[in-house]
C-alpha cells in the first residue's frame, strides 16, 4: 500500500517534474527544520544544478566550479559595494555576465585536454583565481572577504520590494531558481541536450554522427557557469559578503559531494544532494568539530557502493545505470 | 650590492631545485601509478601531509632522523598497499573519473583524521643537528639540509629508474602501461603488481612528506596545496611521461622560486599562466603524447 503510494508519487513526479519542483519548493521553508536552511538549499541545489549539466549530463567532471560561483558572487558584490549600482537586478546581471565570460576563457583553455586532465585543469584555474582574489585586496577584501554589500530593495513592476525578512529573500531565490530549473529543462529536452547525453556515452560516435562536439562542450561548460554564477550572485546577496573562500577548491569539492550524493545525471538530484549535505552538515558539525571527516566517508561509500546516488538509486536513473 | 643579490640569487635558483625535486618525487608516483592504472590519485598530496605528521611522530619515538626518514615511508606506503587493496580496486573497469572521486574523499577524511589525531595547529620539525648548519659554498651560503635533500631526492629518482629499467619486475610495470591485456595474456598477474605500484608511488609521497616537513612545517593543508601543484606539473609535463614529471617538476620549483624573490605576490599565479601558455602552445604537455588516456 505504502509501496504502491510512493510509486504513484513517484511516476507523477517523473511526468511533471517542473510542476513538482515548483509546489514542493514553495511550501519548503515551512517543512525545512529551520528557514535559513530553506534558502541555503535552493541557492546550493541551483549551483549543484550547473555543475551537473556538466558532469551529469555531458560527462565532464570539473573540479573548478568555485570559480564561476566565486565570479557571480564578486560580480554581484563587486557591482553593489564597489561600483555602487542602485538596482538589484543589474548586479546581478554583472555576476552573471562575469560567470559567463569566465567560464568561456576557463572552458576553451580546458577543453585542450581531454578525459582526465580536464578535472586537473579546472581546479588549476580555480585555484589561480582564488589567488588572484586573495592578493587582490584593495578590490576584493582579501582574505576578510568583500564587505559592505548593501541588500537594496528589489524593484519590479514599479513597485520596491524589501527583501530582509528572511522569507521574502527566500521567495525572491524561489522565482529565479524556479526560472533557471526551467532553463534546464528547456536545454535538457531540446536537440542540443541530446547531443549532450550522446558526448557523455560516447564521444567518438558523437564525432562521427557529424557534432562538433567541442563547440557544444563549450556551450555547455558555459551555461553551467551561468547557473553556477547565478548561485554565487544570489548567496553574494543573501550574505551581504563575500568570503574569499569561495573561490576556494574546498567550494568546488563541495558541488561534487552534493550533486553525486543526490544523484548526478538526475533532474532532482542536485537539491537533494544539496539538502542532504547541508543537514548533515549542520546536525554533525553540533556534536563533532571533525565532520568533514565523516563527510568524506559518506562520499566514498556513495562512489564505491551507490554511484546513482540517493535521487538516481530511488528512480533508477542517472550516471551509473 | 651587486655582488649580495646575485649571490642572494644563487641561493634562490638552488631553493627552486629543492622546492623542483620535492615536486618531482610527488609527481613521478602520480604519473607512475596513472599510467599503469589510469588511476588519479587525488590523495597523493594527503599521504605526502601523511608522511611529514608520521616523521614528526616517529622522530619522537626514536629519536633517529635517519630511522624516520626510513621508516615514515614505509608506513606511508604500507597505507597505499591498504588503499589501493581495500578501495580502489574495487572501481577497476569503472570510469576513471570514479578513483579520482573516491580518493577525493579519501583525502577530504584525511585531512580531517589528521587534525583529529595530532591537532589542528601546524607542528613543526627541526632537521637534524648534523645537517642544522649552513655551508659557505665559496659563492653564497646554504642550509646543508637542503643540499641534503637535493641529495636525497637524486638519490630516490636513481633508485627508482635502476628498479624501472634493470628489473624484471620494472619491465612488467613497463609493459603494463603499454599494454595491460597483452601483458595479462602472457599469463602476469598484474593485480599484484598495481598494489606494488601503488604503494610505491604512496611510499615516494610520503618520503617528500618527510622531506619537506623541516622546511616549511606540518600542517593539515599542505597536502592540498601541493596536489595542485602536483597536477600543473603533470598538465605540462605530460601524465606518465617520468623525463617529463623531472622537467616539468624542476621548471615549477625555478618558476615559484624565482618569483618568489623577485615579485613576491605573483609566486602563486605565475605556475598557472605557465600552464595556461604551454596548453596554448603544446596541448599534450611537453613530453606528453596526444591520446594518451584523453
Amino acid at each position: 500500500m505504502i509501496r504502491s503510494a510512493f510509486g504513484r508519487v513517484k511516476a507523477w513526479v517523473t511526468v511533471h517534474p517542473i510542476a513538482s519542483f515548483v509546489l514542493f519548493f514553495a511550501i519548503f521553508p515551512f517543512i525545512a527544520p529551520y528557514q535559513a536552511l530553506a534558502t541555503q538549499v535552493l541557492i546550493f541545489g541551483l549551483f549543484a544544478l550547473g555543475f551537473n549539466l556538466l558532469y551529469g549530463y555531458t560527462g565532464l567532471l570539473s573540479f573548478g566550479h568555485a570559480a564561476y560561483y566565486g565570479l557571480g558572487a564578486y560580480g554581484a558584490g563587486l557591482a553593489l559595494a564597489k561600483l555602487k549600482v542602485t538596482s538589484l537586478w543589474i548586479a546581478l546581471g554583472i555576476g552573471l555576465g562575469a560567470a559567463v565570460v569566465g567560464g568561456a576563457l576557463v572552458g576553451f583553455f580546458c577543453l585542450r585536454r581531454r578525459g582526465i586532465y580536464f578535472a586537473m585543469l579546472t581546479l588549476a584555474f580555480a585555484q589561480m583565481l582564488y589567488f588572484i582574489a586573495f592578493h587582490a585586496a584593495d578590490l576584493t577584501g582579501g582574505d576578510d572577504g568583500l564587505r559592505g554589500i548593501p541588500l537594496l530593495p528589489l524593484s519590479i513592476f514599479g513597485a520596491s520590494v524589501s527583501l530582509r525578512q528572511p522569507l521574502a529573500f527566500y521567495y525572491f531565490a524561489y522565482v529565479l531558481v524556479v526560472l533557471a530549473v526551467a532553463v534546464l529543462k528547456r536545454i535538457l529536452d531540446s536537440p542540443f541536450g541530446a547531443v549532450l547525453r550522446a558526448i557523455r556515452e560516447n564521444s567518438d560516435r558523437a564525432v562521427a554522427c557529424g557534432y562538433d562536439i567541442n563547440r557544444v562542450k563549450l556551450l555547455s561548460f558555459v551555461f553551467s557557469a551561468l547557473f553556477a554564477g547565478l548561485a554565487g550572485a544570489l548567496d553574494a546577496l543573501r550574505l551581504t559578503v563575500v568570503p574569499v573562500d569561495s573561490l576556494y577548491w574546498s567550494t568546488s569539492g563541495q558541488v561534487v559531494i552534493m550533486t553525486l550524493l543526490g544523484g548526478a545525471g538526475t533532474f532532482f538530484g542536485p537539491f537533494v544532494g544539496a539538502a542532504t549535505y547541508l543537514v548533515l552538515a549542520d546536525r554533525l558539525s553540533i556534536f563533532f568539530e571533525a565532520w568533514p571527516l565523516v563527510i568524506g566517508v559518506i562520499f566514498m561509500a556513495f562512489v564505491l557502493f551507490l554511484p546513482r546516488g540517493i535521487w538516481g538509486t530511488l528512480t533508477s536513473r542517472g550516471i551509473g545505470q | 650590492m651587486l655582488d649580495v643579490s646575485l649571490s642572494a640569487l644563487t641561493a634562490q635558483v638552488f631553493t627552486g631545485i629543492v622546492l623542483g625535486g620535492i615536486l618531482v618525487l610527488m609527481a613521478i608516483g602520480l604519473s607512475l601509478i596513472f599510467g599503469l592504472m589510469t588511476v588519479v590519485n587525488f590523495a597523493h598530496g594527503a599521504f605526502y601531509m601523511l608522511g611529514a605528521y608520521v616523521a614528526f611522530s616517529l622522530l619522537g619515538l626514536t629519536k633517529s632522523f635517519w630511522a624516520t626518514l626510513v621508516l615514515a615511508p614505509l608506513v606511508v606506503g604500507t597505507l597505499g598497499f591498504l588503499v589501493e587493496r581495500l578501495l580502489i580496486r574495487r572501481l577497476y573497469g569503472r570510469s576513471p573519473d570514479d578513483p579520482l572521486l573516491l580518493t577525493f574523499g579519501l583525502s577530504l577524511a584525511m585531512v580531517e583524521g589528521v587534525k583529529l589525531l595530532w591537532g589542528k595547529i601546524g607542528l613543526t620539525v627541526d632537521p637534524p643537528t648534523q645537517l642544522a648548519a649552513a655551508v659557505d659554498l665559496g659563492f653564497m651560503r646554504f642550509p646543508v639540509y637542503r643540499l641534503f635533500v637535493i641529495a636525497v631526492t637524486a638519490a630516490a629518482l636513481l633508485a627508482l629508474w635502476l628498479f624501472l629499467e634493470k628489473t624484471n619486475v620494472g619491465l612488467i610495470i613497463r609493459a603494463g602501461s603499454r599494454d595491460a591485456l597483452m601483458v595479462r595474456a602472457l599469463g602476469v598477474d598484474l593485480n599484484r603488481i598495481w598494489l606494488l605500484v601503488f604503494g610505491i608511488g604512496i611510499g615516494m609521497a610520503g618520503l617528500a612528506g618527510v622531506l619537506a616537513g623541516p622546511m616549511r612545517g606540518v600542517y593539515a593543508e599542505m597536502g592540498v596545496e601541493i596536489i595542485i601543484e602536483c597536477f600543473v606539473v603533470v598538465v605540462v609535463g605530460g601524465m606518465g611521461s617520468l623525463p617529463g614529471a623531472i622537467v616539468a617538476g624542476l621548471l615549477m620549483g625555478e618558476i615559484v622560486s624565482l618569483t618568489t624573490f623577485f615579485a613576491p605576490r605573483l609566486a602563486e599565479i605565475v605556475v598557472f599562466v605557465v600552464m595556461a601558455a604551454v596548453l596554448l602552445v603544446r596541448p599534450s604537455g611537453l613530453f606528453g603524447e596526444a591520446g594518451l588516456a584523453e
